[in-house]
């Protein structure tokens, strides 16, 4: 049986049904890190003593990384509008720099997570580090996820555009919506967690 | 349908409109990155600073959300949804508040 509503429109709503499946995803995600930051606020407030994340973590690569994520929002959506606009071939050459943007993002985190175990800095040893592990380490994860069903739809996932592109393109415009929250997280980590 | 397959005029018109937003909120992301970084350097005092970081990540969040995610221009059932979880997550943010004011859950 196919699945309904995923190129038409329901009539009660005004979305197909995958429009409205990732943005109640998108919701649980709010809460997901919603908990974390609330987590953040309580331990920080209640500290005796807080760093300032500039004195411990990188700021220049943490900038540099938001450059990365921001400009990868925009090839996602780039991606979308090629497939709008028809050009396949447009779309496969924003959709491989969207995930080669978020290889370079992880390869930098890479090496900051690498120079913090290398200081002697773990999750262990402080508040703050604890909840920079932990919600850059869930971000990292949102960011991995995000890559693999770039990569499916680059890949062996593209083969829908010449059955039904409508719904492709729908599929792709979700998978977007997904990457771009990822970057809305980040945003909001960055000055939080970085800069303050 | 192929990739070859023609768009109709105004359909490519309004896709380029798009993609021109695109491209400014992109540079305003950026520039507003810079800002960020370069509030953080002034040493302000720590509520000021969280408040100026705050304010330009929300303007920056805002810019994705409204183009990249399109939510300018979506459908109410959306916005509902969405309404509904900005009121859940205020109650999540405020929770630690009551606690660190009144040193109780419930007062």
């Amino acid at each position: 049986m196919d699945i309904p509503y995923t190129v038409e429109v329901r009539r009660d709503t005004g979305l197909t049904n995958g429009k409205i499946g990732i943005w109640l995803f998108l919701a649980s995600e709010v809460m997901l890190f919603g908990a974390l930051f609330a987590s953040y606020i309580l331990i920080r407030t209640g500290a005796p003593s807080w760093p300032r994340g500039a004195t411990i973590l990188n700021v220049p690569l943490a900038t540099f990384n938001t450059i990365v994520l921001i400009s990868s929002s925009v090839t996602m959506v780039m991606a979308w509008a090629s497939l709008m606009r028809r050009r396949f071939g447009t779309f496969r050459i924003y959709m491989a720099a969207t995930i080669l943007l978020g290889f370079v993002f992880l390869v930098v985190k890479y090496f900051e997570y690498s120079h913090k175990f290398e200081n002697g800095l773990y999750p262990s040893t402080n508040n703050f580090l604890a909840i920079y592990f932990t919600l850059t380490g869930l971000h990292m994860l949102h960011v991995f996820g995000g890559m693999m069903v770039n990569a499916y739809f680059l890949g062996p996932g593209s083969k829908q555009w010449k059955t039904n592109p409508e719904w492709f393109t729908n599929r792709v415009e979700h998978s977007g919506l997904f990457w771009h929250f990822v970057d809305l997280v980040w945003i909001f980590l960055f000055p939080t967690l970085y800069l303050l | 349908m192929t990739s070859d397959h023609v768009a109709t005029s105004d359909h490519a018109a309004d896709i380029d409109r798009h993609v021109r937003v695109y491209i400014t909120v992109f540079v305003s992301l950026m520039a507003l990155t810079i800002i960020t970084v370069a509030i953080s350097y002034l040493h302000l005092p720590l509520p000021l600073a969280v408040t100026a970081a705050l304010l330009v990540a929300t303007v920056k969040g805002s810019l994705v959300a409204c183009y990249f995610m399109h939510l300018i221009s979506e459908k109410k059932l959306i916005y509902a949804v969405l309404g509904l979880t900005a009121v859940f997550f205020v109650v999540l943010l405020a929770l630690p508040v009551v606690t660190v004011h009144n040193g109780y859950w419930i007062h």
